[in-house]
């Protein structure tokens, strides 16, 4: 079994170094008609940097790095000569027209924005690598080997760890659960590929490739980035919900809940909105809510959604219906759990390959007063975004208070869309636990726990006296939450924070926690008598 | 101001001070000389398994204790000197206090065997026992584990993590004999030898020897059987940890001895917890009782007495709980390990032999007495209502629903439960539906 394990670990390792390894490989070869048509679809009018792309571009080949930068270095020159001229106009005066003919041949290079919007395109069409001539094998070899591998390296712990259980042991001891180098290493490694995901998707041309035929069988359209990255979502979570089943098999809340986040993943995340595609219908996640889904109200969004017939505006409804509905009324019946951890998304992901990191999460009071500032916070900024957004789709303002809507948009779309939610939120699993971006970040999260925190039936009951302050509860808490400060009280745990992934109660060796729907009467129990001895009431 | 000293931070000390600061603004200091600050000993195997650091085991965090007034010095108390009210520590210097309370705990039991002070050869009780765990263990390739109780199980689980082997020495013909009835022993001993624990029965330990550095190498079994180890683990039980004070004028048996009140012979001198033994335990049970709870509820019970309301410690109905490896148990009420005479029992276990239901119940009068379970989580408030309330074994089963704790989608037993009763007894009862109203009812 420990041979088969290793093995496993080996395959994996081969499949992610396949991967890595595959973003450095091929050449780009810009035809002059592939050259022509990328200046055409992007809308370039700089002379300038056409003439200067003809002369050291086209014809030539490249690598994806010497491409991308030489393209960002035109660029960047083109414009500069196109801003001196414009200064030069501006002096003179009297030249309205042909400034602002000269200000529409400046290309904007803003480094968050470059990569994927101008240069991918041309790198996409102009590759020529062993990767784009072998998708099949690229697959395999990448994909195929790291599922494989991973498979092989859990599995066997079903018979290596011993019977049914809670299987904890050596957390604090090993490396890459304890902050040690194995998880700088893969704090490291999430966080470079969510940068390149994010900002620099012409360096994964490659790895996308890799996952094209895939896309092609499913929706008919060739891969892009975020198709590839639904695949790895998918993927990962496939393989950590095996590991999931194997260490909380005694355990059927984990089990169930597993599978049921699995499946919205799967299903409504990926292979529902790629079939839509199929179908010319709208990319949509049925399960992705405002405001966590910060785009839903954004003008392009909206409009195709109307263009999209009776599902369009079906989809449209809803999704406000979804936020304002059929949220606080599930979180009122089950707490905010039945989404953050049985539906969402980033849940899934942070239950799934985020487990093995759930107890590095802060406790301190000290974080958890941090904690309702910048969440909170981010919710209003996403509100104040999204109003702005719609103030400006209807009124046709494209300023609101002086603020310009696009850059509140492309803001939060920067900082709280990728850095926070992708780049922090996944990368630092290792580092914060799993749920940074639910416990820190997330508006929907917020939103979800006012409701459950105001108005809900769902508490985590504490069993009488029979607690023993032992503290696996709090360690083993996601988010933070200090339970064992509730539990040795024999208080009710109601927080907003609380996703009820049920860890808690599972690892708590003398029975005293149980996540419950009840009366929300006596839900909080703020001076609980501590049962066991009869003479003593607190007050 | 009045000087409230307590000795020893474990749970009966610390939730004495807790509940002292809450009622009052007397000074309060808390010595110990194991750890700086209050930590939960129930956690040590904890920290050595990996689950958890030493600072997840300390329920409050480091800032509380300044913030709320209670002062905490790491010392050694070497005597007490009862006519001046003065402590002697230590490092030398003095301490006088108003009131003092005695949380000292207690020590694992050692039983005068040759060998029992040689190195490797400890219980598991302080900080310091798991720290020469943990500088043993690297050195260790078999354990042996003297007396089959809670610590004795936790310790055989600690090694195993680390893939050392155990053997575990029980005086019994089952584990916990002296507590658990046979079946739930029986259940027990298999799940711990389903783990891998060379688990034996009706054997003691005669002696232990030495290798030639002072350390054990193999103990000799009353069966003469050698066997050999590097490290032995002594859990048979523990005793209050009382000797500094044999000396003095603070009345004593096996523990510090007092009253009702908590009070010891001296006027101002308490004791609580591990090292507390009752002239006449106020409700009829054991005087000595050294569990986390009745250490904690005794705390809350002091507290009042020494801020003006003079509060009798009065234990409500008897509970406590255990993990042994993978099945957590739970008792409510008392299940002897015999049955008494006017005693009559009605046991369940699932087919798997890892759970089961026991109810004990007064043959007269059919009210239930006690309920131990292996398993399957019970509910406090609810066991504790039936059995103070006298409810009949009849009316528990029926109402089983309304006491499960366990978590949502467990499969439930209650219903093969009653049906077996039925069987047994010619019964016709039907299980009914859980209703929260019954459950947060008072009574």
């Amino acid at each position: 079994m420990k041979f088969i394990k290793n093995i496993g670990l080996v395959v994996c390792i081969i499949g992610f170094s396949f991967f890595v390894g595959s973003i450095f490989v091929g050449e780009y070869q810009v035809s002059e008609e592939k050259f022509n048509s990328w200046i055409n679809n992007k809308g370039i009018k700089s002379e300038i940097f056409i003439a200067d792309a003809n002369s050291q571009i086209v014809g030539k080949t490249f690598s994806s790095f010497k491409l991308s930068s030489k393209l960002i270095e035109l660029a960047e020159k083109s414009s500069e000569a196109h801003q001196v001229n414009i200064q030069k106009w501006q002096t003179e005066g009297g030249q309205d027209e042909k400034i602002n003919k000269e200000w529409s041949k400046v290309i904007w290079v803003d480094w968050s924005k470059v990569h994927k919007d101008f240069t991918f395109p041309l790198l996409q069409e102009t590759v020529n690598s062993p990767v784009n001539n072998n998708q099949w094998l690229a697959f395999f070899l990448t994909f195929g080997l790291a599922i494989i591998g991973g498979l092989l390296y859990i599995i066997p712990d079903f018979i290596l760890l011993g019977p049914a259980g809670i299987k904890n042991n050596a957390l604090f001891q090993h490396s890459a659960t304890n902050r040690g180098w194995g998880g700088m290493l893969v704090a490291a490694f999430f966080i470079s590929f969510y940068f390149l995901l994010y900002f620099f998707s012409d360096f994964l041309i490659n790895p996308i490739l890799a996952t094209n035929p895939i896309s092609l069988a499913l929706s008919g359209n060739p891969a892009s980035q975020w198709f590839m990255y639904g695949l790895i979502y998918c993927s990962v979570m496939t393989v950590f919900a095996v590991k999931m089943y194997v260490k909380y098999r005694h355990n059927l809340y984990q089990v169930i809940r597993t599978t049921v986040v699995w499946f919205f993943q799967i299903a409504f995340a990926f292979l529902i909105p790629e079939m839509l595609v199929r179908f010319n219908q709208p990319w949509y996640d049925f399960k992705n809510a405002w405001p966590l889904n910060y785009t839903f109200f954004f003008d392009w969004n909206i409009n195709s959604l109307l263009d999209s017939g009776n599902l369009g505006l079906f989809m449209l409804v809803w999704g406000i219906l979804l936020t304002i509905v059929v949220i606080p009324v599930m979180v009122y019946f089950l707490g905010k759990r039945w989404y953050c951890s049985w539906v969402c998304g980033c849940g899934g992901l942070a239950e799934t390959l985020g487990d093995p990191y759930r107890h590095l999460s802060d406790k301190s009071l000290k974080a958890w007063k941090f904690e309702r500032y910048i969440i909170h916070l981010v919710l209003v900024f996403a509100t104040v975004m999204t109003g702005a957004t719609l103030y400006t789709y209807f009124s046709g303002a494209t300023t609101v208070l002086g603020i310009q809507t696009a850059s509140l948009q492309s803001w939060y779309g920067f900082w709280i869309g990728s850095i926070f939610a992708g780049v922090i939120g996944t990368g630092f699993y290792p580092l914060m636990g799993n749920r940074v971006w639910c416990r820190f970040g997330c508006p929907l999260a917020a939103y979800l726990g006012l409701v459950q925190k105001f108005k809900s039936r769902f508490r985590i009951t504490t069993n009488g006296g029979q607690c023993i302050s032992c503290g696996n509860c709090s360690t083993y808490c996601e988010m933070g939450i200090d339970v064992r400060a509730y539990a040795q009280k024999g208080q009710n745990i109601v927080r907003s924070s609380c996703v009820g992934c049920g860890v808690c109660s599972a690892v708590c060796p003398r029975g005293v926690l149980k996540l419950e729907n009840a009366p929300d009467i006596d839900r909080v129990n703020d001076n609980p008598i501590l049962i066991g001895k009869e003479e003593v009431k607190l007050k | 101001m009045e000087h409230v000293v307590i000795i020893g931070n474990g749970i009966a000390g610390i939730t004495a001070a807790r509940h002292i600061r809450k009622l009052s603004d007397k000074k309060i200091t808390v010595i110990s000389a194991e750890t700086d600050f209050f930590f939960s000993r129930t956690a040590l195997m904890y920290i050595y398994m990996g689950h958890m650091k030493f600072e997840h085991t300390k329920p409050y965090e480091d800032w509380f204790w300044e913030k709320n007034k209670i002062g905490l010095l790491k010392a050694y108390v070497q005597t007490i000197d009862t006519q001046n009210k003065q402590l002697k520590l230590d490092n030398g210097t003095g301490l006088s206090y108003d009131k003092l309370i005695l949380a000292v705990g207690s020590k694992p039991n050692k039983f005068g065997w040759p060998g029992q002070n040689l190195k490797a050869v400890q219980g598991l009780y302080s900080y310091q026992d798991l720290e020469s765990m943990e500088e043993y263990s690297p050195t260790t390739k078999r354990a042996v584990i003297i007396g089959g109780g809670l610590i004795g199980v936790e310790m055989a689980e600690m090694f195993l993590s680390r893939g050392i082997a155990v053997t575990f020495l029980v005086r019994e013909d089952r584990f916990w004999g002296g507590v658990l009835p046979k079946r739930e022993g029986d259940l027990i001993s298999r799940h711990i030898k389903k783990h891998g624990v060379d688990l034996r029965f009706n054997i003691e330990l005669k002696e232990i020897l030495p290798d030639e550095n002072g350390r054990a190498r193999a103990i000799i079994t009353t069966n003469n059987e050698e066997i050999e180890c590097q490290f032995v683990g002594l859990t048979a039980g523990v005793s209050p940890n009382i000797s500094f004070m044999k000396e003095g004028n603070i009345e004593t048996n096996r523990g510090v001895l007092v009253n009702e009140y908590l009070e010891t012979n001296i006027p101002n001198i308490y004791a609580l917890g591990d090292c507390a033994e009752f002239h006449q335990h106020p409700t009829g049970r054991k005087n000595l009782e050294q569990v986390w709870y009745t250490g904690r509820m005794m705390g809350e019970t002091l507290a009042q007495t020494i801020c003006g309301n003079k509060t009798a410690y009065k234990p409500g109905v008897w509970f406590n709980s255990a993990k042994f490896f993978d099945i957590e148990y739970q008792t409510y009420g008392w299940v002897n390990s015999e049955l008494r005479e006017n005693e009559a029992d009605f046991y369940w276990e699932h087919e798997k032999g890892e759970i089961c239901l026991h109810l004990v119940f007064d043959k007269a009068s059919n009210k239930l007495l006690g309920v131990n379970t292996f398993g399957i989580r019970l509910r406090h408030e609810v066991c504790e209502k039936w059995i103070n309330g006298e409810a009949t074994i009849e009316y528990a089963l029926e109402h089983l629903k309304d006491a499960n704790f366990d978590a949502e989608f467990y499969k439930q037993y209650e219903k093969e439960i009653i049906n077996q009763y039925n069987q047994e007894k010619g019964t016709n009862l039907k299980v009914r539906k859980r209703d929260w109203k019954r459950i947060f009812s008072k009574n």
